[in-house]
């Protein structure tokens, strides 16, 4: 009989006490009369399913009165229902932005497995590429990989069907594909008979590329193409959520190795992707690099001084910058939501109180303590399954927009999928916000609901039951401070960099790139004879001021780093100074806007036969000639002595937040031929008068009559590129701004309802008190003091707890102090404004009452 | 509330306790009894369904518990003792005509014996 009294508890409470008792009288009549063995069986059947039918019940008639009760106050509810939406909302974006860079596996077989392979050089640079040898030599000597293979990023021309095209991908070996473990979607990847030296060509495509450039056409399989003037035959498609090595890689081609390739050690420009062997740790694994590094820097000391090998998993590379701002995101968002249950648990405490006679009747009628419990929740629960279908509709519309918080290094798609774990997230974060905010209120009313209920003129007034309601406004005061401090900071942040001079004017200058592909263009005549037709026919465009070429556009690329030997400083090989190397054409300077601070700029007339020449930054010539004139000065820099004939300002190369090398500019003609042509200018400079995209079309024109094979890309005002260095920054300022925003005003309606509240369940004794005497002054004082002290508290606890945050996000702050006074003080006095404005038109509605009335009021 | 039609059909179990109702008050476990006996044991109704079924129709008026208990000596306290309302009476005639009228259906096509 115990038992079956247990088995009853299974049931809703209100069923179990109308009914237990009866129903153990059956069970206990039943056990007399039936077999005992077939009566448990059937009655464990019973009692599961009419139990849950039960709660169904139950659950529709509490739905129903809910819905009931909204449809009587579709203001409150629509409120709630906003609130919840904006909490569950950002939190669940939040968490899709870190599930989908953090936490999802990558899309590969054994993931867990993949490392990436590292060479690290002295001064503390962890993560270069490998040279081809070392990359051997490793894969001969290491017994920790299952497989390793080595790939390279690639920019090339593609010439197939329509107009010509400069295409990203990568060259691979053979065994990436199959270590990667994801099939093609028609075709093959490359095998070992590809990567030959003399293989012919072949090429797998992205199926973007296949759907874009062969109408996704399987008679495409087969089909030549040439790539940079080579021909190559396509051999695979790779499916469309197929990455690598990043989502700009639209195809991929066959690395293959001359035997030259492994003739210098310091040439890094490979890498190195392994898959574990199964049982072996990452430290296993690392241990055995630092082993094989050794071994290797004993085999060749003079090249590999000091360098060493590391791996990381593939899921890991990630920069510490992009992980503090999703970390941001996500407690920014948990806090956004904290606040809207704070305000949730205060909007549905008014009402519960002010709800009060009718729970009192419900309870003097026979619903229990649970009964009411219940039906609160579950109007509790049905506003936050409201809010959070809203609010899971407005975090896949918010994704979007936080694509630049995605790092584009990793192998996944730019914009999070929807997938179940995300849903399953939502659905967890809406029930605990429904329990979150429903529960509260509810206990708080039911242990006063059976007793001072139904006394007619009950005051809700006194100090203590309001306080929980005072602790909620408090906390929501101090998570918009928090927000708003840290928001503060990160604009800070942001407009420090922007004031950044980036050593160039980006204004009205228009930006192409035409990569010129080899060997058609390895001569420096064809390449001349090129650059001419474009520049003269550019120059001669209405409104153009200037046009030139560089190799490599700062913060378009960062490297093309060489070291710098000069005969008046010898240093060893690994103290010498490294500078950027660009060749350009005459006029790049003024167009660019860079000071020519002294001597001449590069010139026609600096060509293979006469003197190598070079212009150089201030950061050059002060490294090497602090107090005397640089000008005429030798350095032995790519291959040749050059002399130094100009000095130009610095430029950010590396972008503004990060410190460059010093910059060299060589003329244009000065190198032999077919030598440095990936140095060989490409980047296209316009600077013109008028908005500098109406130029695009002519420009345009202008490429196709000089070379109708050359494609041209990247089409941008130079003011895009500096734009793009703080985007993700203006991304996360924005992000933030709007949940600091929130929280903001969710703040200032909860001290208005709070106040509102203390106003209208005070009315008698505000009556009273201007009877004895109180002007409207003190009523004032008395309104406006009460949301300041509730400010106060919260303004303090968010300071503190904003300084908190601050050390936090220190590395996304740009050497803004975490204790930026201006950001918390500003924090600080919005807070204030919030408050008085939340409590003035309770004040206002406190000093009209007629003291009379009010007194009678009740 | 007060319309017969939108109670219908009436789930089997809350018929046939009309059914058991009819003849007179009945305590839950002799509702048991009763559908069990005059279906010849084809439907015996488990305590959950019952008391769910009574529940529901507690609250749809087609039954009310009734104070009048039988002889002390027949009596235990712990039982509930349940009327049929005059409601109740109407709902379990009109799920009557409403079964009459689909076995009349059957009929004509076949499906049952008897003249259509």
């Amino acid at each position: 009989m115990r038992r079956y009294r247990w088995l009853l508890h299974l049931y809703p409470a209100s069923f179990r006490g109308e009914y237990g008792e009866e129903m153990c009288a059956v069970f206990a009549r039943r056990r007399r009369d039936e077999n005992r063995a077939l009566l448990w069986i059937e009655t464990l059947f019973d009692v599961l399913q009419n139990a849950a039918l039960a709660h169904v019940d139950l659950l529709r008639q509490d739905l129903r009165y809910a819905l009931r009760i909204f449809w009587a106050s579709p203001g409150f509810a629509l409120t709630a229902i906003a609130v919840a939406a904006l909490g569950i909302g950002a939190t669940t974006a939040a968490f899709t932005m870190v599930d989908h860079v953090f936490l999802r596996p990558l899309p590969f077989a054994d993931q867990d497995r993949l490392v990436k392979l590292w060479e690290t050089l002295p001064g503390g640079y962890l993560h270069n590429e490998l040279s081809p040898p070392n990359y051997r030599d490793i894969k001969q000597a290491s017994t920790s990989f299952e497989s390793l293979a080595s790939f390279r990023g690639l920019t090339v021309n593609m010439v197939g069907e329509g107009q010509p095209q400069q295409v990203e991908g990568a060259s691979v070996t053979a065994e990436l594909f199959p270590m990667l473990g994801v099939a093609p979607l028609s075709g093959r990847y490359f095998s070992a008979a590809d990567d030959r030296d003399n293989a012919a060509g072949t090429v797998v495509l992205s199926e973007s590329l296949w759907r874009s450039a062969f109408g996704g056409e399987a008679s495409a399989l087969g089909r030549k193409i040439e790539l940079d003037g080579a021909p190559y035959t396509i051999i695979g498609v790779m499916p469309g959520d197929f990455y690598f090595p990043d989502r700009d890689a639209l195809l991929w081609t066959a690395m293959r190795f001359a035997p030259g390739d492994f003739a210098d050690r310091t040439n890094l420009y490979i890498y190195g992707l392994g898959k574990l062997k199964r049982g072996v740790s990452l430290q296993q694994a690392s241990a055995e690099m630092r082993l094989v590094g050794a071994q290797m820097q004993r085999a060749y000391p003079k090249e590999l001084t000091d360098v060493g090998f590391t791996i990381e998993r593939l899921r890991d590379t990630i920069s510490p910058q992009a992980r503090t701002a999703l970390y941001l995101l996500l407690a920014a968002a948990l806090c956004v939501l904290l606040v809207a249950c704070a305000n949730l648990a205060n909007l549905l405490l008014a009402r519960a109180l002010a709800r009060r006679k009718e729970l009192s009747v419900r309870a003097a009628m026979g619903a229990g303590r649970e009964r009411l419990i219940r039906q609160m929740l579950t109007e509790s629960l049905l506003l936050a399954v409201a809010g959070g279908v809203c609010g899971v509709a407005l975090a896949f519309a918010s994704l979007p927009l936080l694509v630049k918080l995605v790092p584009t290094n990793l192998p996944i798609a730019e914009i999070p999928a929807v997938d179940f774990r995300v849903l399953l997230f939502a659905v967890a974060v809406t029930c605990a916000t429904g329990v979150a905010f429903g529960m509260a209120p509810a206990l708080r009313v039911l242990r006063g609901a059976d007793a001072d209920g139904l006394r007619e003129g009950s005051r809700s007034g006194g100090g203590r039951k309001e306080g929980l309601r005072a602790a909620l406004v408090i906390a929501e005061v101090t998570g918009s401070v928090v927000l708003l401090a840290c928001c503060g900071l990160l604009l800070r942040a942001l407009w420090r960099i922007e004031a950044i001079d980036p050593g160039f004017r980006a204004d009205h200058v228009l930006t192409f790139e035409t990569s010129l592909p080899m060997p058609k263009y390895e001569r420096v005549g064809v390449r001349r004879e090129f650059y001419q037709r474009v520049l003269s026919a550019a120059d001669a465009l209405p409104g153009v001021t200037g046009a030139a070429y560089i190799s490599f556009l700062p913060m378009v690329m960062r490297g093309g780093i060489w070291t710098v030997d000069v005969p008046d400083h010898p240093r060893p090989l690994n103290e010498r100074l490294h500078a950027s190397l660009r060749f350009v054409t005459p006029g790049f300077f003024s167009t660019m806007g860079i000071p020519l601070l002294s001597g001449r700029d590069v010139a026609e007339s600096d060509k293979q036969d006469s003197q190598y020449v070079s212009v150089v930054s201030e950061s050059f010539a002060r490294h090497f000639w602090p107090k005397e004139n640089p000008i005429g000065r030798h350095f032995d820099f790519a291959f040749h002595d050059r002399t130094i004939v100009g000095i130009v300002g610095n430029v950010r190369v590396r972008g503004l937040e990060r410190d460059s090398e010093p910059q060299v500019y060589l003329p244009y003609q000065q190198v032999p031929d077919d030598w440095l042509t990936w140095y060989a200018p490409k980047d296209l400079v316009v600077r013109s008068t008028a908005d500098p995209l109406t130029l695009a079309p002519a420009l345009r024109r202008i490429i196709h009559q000089a070379d109708a094979q050359q494609p041209v890309s990247e089409v941008q005002p130079l003011q895009d590129i500096v734009a793009a260095e703080t985007e993700t920054r203006k991304v996360q300022a924005t992000a933030l701004a709007s949940f600091a925003l929130i929280a903001f005003a969710l703040a200032g309606i909860g001290i208005h309802g709070l106040l509102s509240f203390a106003v209208s369940s005070r009315t008698q004794e505000i009556g009273v008190r201007m009877a004895l005497g109180a002007n409207s002054g003190d009523i004032l004082r008395m309104i406006l003091g009460e949301g300041l002290a509730l400010a106060g508290v919260g303004i303090t606890a968010g300071m503190v707890a904003g300084f908190a945050a601050g050390r936090a996000l220190e590395s996304l702050l740009a050497g803004v102090n975490p204790a930026d006074p201006a950001s918390f003080s500003s924090a600080a006095v919005l807070c204030l404004i919030m408050t008085l404005a939340g409590s003035l038109l309770p004040a206002l509605r406190a000093i009209r009452l007629d003291a009379a009335k009010a007194i009678r009021a009740e | 509330m007060n319309d017969p039609a939108a109670l219908l059909p009436l789930p089997a179990a809350a018929f046939h306790i009309l059914l058991a109702l009819a003849s007179g008050d009945r305590h839950g476990y002799a509702m048991i009894q009763d559908v069990a006996a005059s279906t010849r044991g084809e439907l015996r109704l488990s305590p959950g369904t019952l008391y769910r079924s009574i529940q529901r129709m507690l609250e749809q008026g087609l039954i009310v518990e009734t104070r009048d208990r039988p002889e002390p000596q027949e009596d235990d306290e712990r039982r509930r003792y349940y009327r049929i309302t005059a409601f109740g009476e109407t709902v379990a005639r009109a799920e009557a005509r409403r079964l009459k009228q689909l076995v009349k259906l059957a009929r004509q096509s076949g499906f049952a014996p008897g003249r259509a």
